[in-house]
């Protein structure tokens, strides 16, 4: 087909002013673009440059790794091993369950934890790392670390976990670790950064719990560069932390842990104290339990099985337990009085068996009464009516502020979890807090440890090794920090009198050497190392004047938390006190027969450092004595038990 | 004048046609494809593959295409268009029953040896039937009501079936470039100023249909829409495509960061780093050199189309060039404005950079025809 020319010219014309319109308009565009590329590139680039930068780099915290504990001889009481998990990330795993499903088939998931962990993943911002499986063992997370491809958003782990090599025998004194909880969280003010990180642990209770800010360290960090998926690509620098300080306890384990196997299964407690510096040897509490599960969070079942026990696991005993001290209180009411001049060292007192107080009968625990007493007598043979007759003297003000100088009603300065301060109390006290006038009985109590007077079997120990030293000895966990030997605090004079002192420690040597001795039966043979020590039987209930008619029923017909408790505290050798030893049997029966060879069998091994020769025993127990210490050879776990049982 | 009447004797025949190639286009071209290579080899971290050498064979594929294209006559293509045009419209709505679904949308027909994208195809074929219209329409009638009709007809059929896949992106662009081929054939300013002022009741439309049942547009493009307007809502979502691809862009400054260097494409927060948001790793990498660099040669490519068709005295061949170029410009305009934050984001590849067979392909096959139009002008 032909056209008229005339169009066609019409129309070139029109294409090349349209095309250059078009053209035109292309052109200013692409400058619109090139001006938007520089204003974005060159005026704003500083701003994108930050940006971008926030984009690829995170900064993350290094938790330090916690302090170490060590016994005085250098054995591990806490330590640090690796420890592997798996982590999830919701938003990179995607369908979350399939992710589990092919994870499950890899390694074995604990069905609880997996509960936890699905939860969280739900709960918790998309983002967070979750832990689906904790203390997991080498193999497994290699084979999850060869399937990563078919796990997206799943991550093996390395990091530290506490350990308690020693098992129970720690549990109250040194602690144990846990996950930052929220409770922890509110209790501290500004938290540190550091407890935002999901299932740091932080110590809970005892030494762990207590010297935090010396265990803990401080955290390191480092820039890394991550991608869009969160995953680190590189590591940019890194600032160390401090790993957290190394403490060496003033406990001596091999003792500890005798301790701990020789009163066994009772409800019980035993302190040994280094007369010289103070130092606490072992200080145990029986029943314990095992920290480990702590560390790793105790199951419900587990934790409620410590709670029902009637023995009461949880708890020190040793420094929160308090108890009447009975009898060995009367050491006590005897330097009171003589320290008061109230008695004279040769003085005797009529024992008839009992003494009328403002009309009541307070009985010695002798019906038949101990005849005429002197200070030796009295306290060898434990007999009470010496101790009323010497309190009503005294007066109970005397007697109390007798207690405190010898470190009874005192709070100890340990770092430990709720040390009881015990009670010595006095007449002002008695008006506040039971909004009664004191009484003159009250005192008579007291004079035998009794009525309101308690105290732990910490305080006893320090009570003890005051009166074997006639010095300000206080009682020391922490004996270096890091290697810095700590400060003893312990050695000032006490500034008793003398001669009142060594008659108390020569009945007290009476008390375990003279046959007529409340303790004879548990003596020392071995001259050099020979104890002087103090019964005590403390009642827990009141005898009532138609039982005492009836006759006493004897503690074997009681039930067992209505029987009395057993104490006894001892110092040896008796020539060159070295340990102060405070044992208290939980309704045990009587002191002399519960506690004293507890405490004999304590400060013998002590002594020598070991088991002790069985000459060092009376001839007629070393059959005996030999078989026990046979059995406690056996249960005393030789090596350490192990605390990471799938790590 | 019609190339029915120039003299035959003065237009190159058989391989001497080779030496009548626009040989600077075709550079530039090569160019543009290479500086795609180079940034493909980069955001695979160093690597040809996956991306850079099929990216290559691709372009060797379209390069020979192209020269194939130029070597047949213009007036072929001229005859040819209606076919041509029935064909791609044919398969747009073959993609409808059996197209292969992929990004949300039923785009591809698999051809075994590579998924062509129809509506890729109509890019072209919409330039080129509506060349031969007006190449065929005598130019009083071109403003006529009825014969204004027609043309919107042809744009509208193609649009409406790329609409239903759903491909926003791709039906605006088709939109664009049918109406700046009437602008160019001269069709009534009057025309387009009623359509625009339209179009701006339409969107209003559409914006205002959100959440009732009679709905335009589908959940996801309403999203890119609020998104566009205002990115800072959801960063970790739907914003997420705007916000870390400028600052992917703008962080590169002046000079870049370095050639694979871009923390934000080696660390995946760009999305789509290879394919539509290839500029922002550019632009990171080589900075605002880098980036107005490729403008450059774009704009080049655009200058030698337009020269060429001014030049040409054939109706079809002008408007056919001039087409190819505006739907070239087109493509890279809404991309770059894309990735700048000025447009939402749409789904539109860069020109021959970004990693694709199917558009890619395309423009060779029009540029092959600007080729043959300048081949074949009338001398």
């Amino acid at each position: 087909m032909r056209r008229p020319t005339r169009d066609n010219a019409e129309s070139q014309r029109r294409i090349t002013r349209r095309g250059l319109i078009i053209g035109g308009a292309q052109a200013t565009f692409v400058g619109l673009l090139a001006l938007r590329m520089r204003f974005m590139q060159v005026e704003q680039a500083d701003q994108f440059r930050l940006l971008a930068d926030e984009n690829r780099i995170n900064i993350r915290l290094i938790p330090p790794a916690r302090g170490r504990i060590f016994d005085r001889n250098g054995e591990v009481v806490a330590e640090n091993v690796p420890s592997y998990r798996i982590t999830m990330v919701r938003e990179e795993a995607g369908d979350v369950d399939e992710i589990i499903a092919r994870l499950a088939r890899l390694v074995e998931l604990d069905p609880g934890e997996l509960e936890r962990a699905r939860r969280d993943l739900r709960e918790l911002r998309g983002d967070t790392p979750v832990t689906v499986a904790d203390r997991v063992t080498w193999d497994d997370i290699s084979r999850v670390a060869a399937n990563t491809p078919a796990l997206p958003g799943v991550t093996p782990e390395v990091g530290l976990s506490r350990r308690y090599p020693q098992g129970p025998d720690y549990a109250h004194l040194v602690g144990y670790v846990g996950p930052v909880s929220d409770r922890d969280l509110e209790r501290i003010d500004g938290p540190n950064q550091l407890l935002l990180i999901p299932r740091f642990q932080i110590g809970k209770i005892g030494l762990e719990g207590r010297r935090e800010d010396l265990l803990r360290g401080k955290a390191g960090s480092k820039r890394v560069e991550v991608n869009a998926a969160g995953r680190v690509m590189r590591e940019l620098d890194r600032r160390e932390g401090e790993a957290g300080a190394d403490l060496q306890i003033t406990i001596d384990n091999a003792l500890q842990s005798y301790v701990h196997a020789r009163l066994a299964e009772e409800s019980a407690a035993a302190v040994v104290m280094d007369c010289e510096t103070g130092d606490l040897l072992a200080c145990a509490s029986t029943p314990s339990f095992d920290p480990n599960l702590f560390v790793r969070g105790i199951s419900v079942a587990d934790y409620q099985a410590l709670l029902d026990n009637k023995y009461r696991p949880l708890p020190n005993k040793a420094v929160q337990g308090l108890y009447p001290p009975g009898s060995v209180f009367k050491m006590v009411t005897a330097l009171a009085a003589l320290e008061d001049e109230k008695a004279d060292l040769g003085e005797t007192v009529y024992c008839p068996g009992h003494l009328e107080v403002s009309g009541r009968r307070f009985h010695c625990w002798k019906r038949a009464g101990h005849g005429n007493v002197d200070l030796h007598l009295a306290l060898r043979e434990s007999c009470d009516v010496y101790f009323y007759e010497l309190a009503l003297r005294t007066g109970i003000e005397k007697i109390s502020e007798m207690a405190r100088r010898l470190g009874l009603g005192v709070q100890h300065d340990l770092p430990l979890t709720s040390v009881a301060a015990g009670l010595t109390p006095t007449k002002d006290w008695k008006r506040a807090n039971r909004g009664e006038d004191w009484m003159i009985g009250d005192s008579a109590n007291a004079a035998i440890g009794q009525g309101f007077v308690l105290s732990s079997p910490l305080q006893l120990a320090v009570m003890t090794a005051r009166l074997a030293t006639n010095r300000n000895i206080s009682p020391r966990l922490i004996k270096s920090i890091e290697g810095v030997e700590q400060p003893s605090e312990s050695g000032e004079d006490l500034g008793l009198n003398e001669n009142a002192l060594r008659e108390v420690r020569k009945a007290m040597f009476a008390v375990s050497n003279h046959r007529r001795g409340t303790a004879y039966s548990s003596r020392i043979i071995e001259d050099s190392f020979r104890l002087a020590g103090k019964t005590g039987t403390s009642q827990v209930r009141n005898i009532t004047a138609a039982e005492r008619a009836r006759g006493v029923t004897s503690n074997a017909d009681l039930p067992w938390e209505r029987r009395d408790h057993a104490l006894f505290v001892n110092f040896a050798p008796f020539d060159n006190p070295k340990y102060a030893v405070a044992v208290v049997v939980e309704h045990g029966g009587g002191g002399s027969t519960a506690a004293a060879p507890i405490a004999r069998d304590i400060t013998l091994q002590a002594l020598y450092n070991g088991d002790p020769p069985l000459s060092a025993y009376p001839a007629k127990d070393r059959g005996r004595i030999g078989t026990q210490q046979e059995e406690l050879r056996r249960t005393r776990p030789q090596s350490a038990p192990d605390g990471s049982d799938r790590a | 004048m019609s190339y029915l009447e120039y003299s035959v004797k003065a237009t190159p025949t058989g391989l001497r046609k080779v030496l009548y190639l626009n040989w600077p286009l075709a550079i530039l071209l090569t160019a543009v494809a290479g500086v795609g290579f180079l940034m493909l080899y980069s955001v695979a971290g160093g690597s040809f593959s996956p991306w850079a050498e099929p990216q290559m064979k691709r372009y060797a594929l379209g390069f020979v295409m192209m020269l194939i294209v130029a070597m047949i006559p213009i007036w072929f293509w001229r005859n040819m268009s209606m076919l041509i045009y029935a064909v791609s419209l044919a398969m747009l709505v073959l993609v409808e029953f059996f197209g292969t679904v992929g990004m949300g949308a039923q785009r591809w027909i698999d051809l075994g040896f590579m998924r062509l994208q129809p509506s890729e195809l109509m890019k072209i074929t919409l330039v080129i039937v509506l060349a031969a219209y007006y190449d065929w329409l005598p130019m009083n009638r071109v403003s006529r009501p009825l014969w204004v009709l027609a043309p919107v007809t042809l744009v509208l059929m193609p649009v409406w079936l790329v609409l239903r896949q759903p491909d926003l992106g791709t039906s605006i662009l088709l939109i664009a470039a049918g109406g700046l081929m009437m602008f160019l054939a001269g069709v009534h300013w009057a025309y387009f100023v009623a359509v625009i002022a339209l179009s701006i009741g339409l969107v209003t439309a559409v914006l205002q249909s959100r959440g009732t049942d009679w709905q335009l547009l589908a959940d996801y493009q309403f999203r890119r829409i609020d998104t566009f307007l205002d990115p800072s809502t959801d960063p970790l979502g739907a914003g997420y495509h705007i916000t870390q691809s400028k600052i992917a862009l703008g962080s590169g400054g002046w000079t870049g960061r370095g050639y694979m260097q871009g923390t934000q494409s080696r660390l995946n927060f760009l999305p789509e780093k290879h394919t539509d948001f290839i500029f922002t790793t550019l632009a990171e990498e080589l900075g605002f050199i880098g980036g107005i660099s490729l403008l450059g040669l774009y704009t080049l490519v655009l200058v030698f189309c337009i020269a060429s068709a001014l030049k040409n005295r054939d109706r079809f061949s002008s408007l056919l060039t001039l087409g190819v170029a505006s739907t070239f410009f087109l493509f890279f305009a809404v991309n770059m404005s894309m990735v700048m934050g000025l447009a939402p984001v749409v789904g539109v590849p860069l020109p021959l950079v970004s990693y694709g067979g199917s558009a890619m392909l395309v423009l060779m096959i029009g540029f092959g025809l600007v080729q043959s139009a300048h081949i074949h002008k009338p001398r």
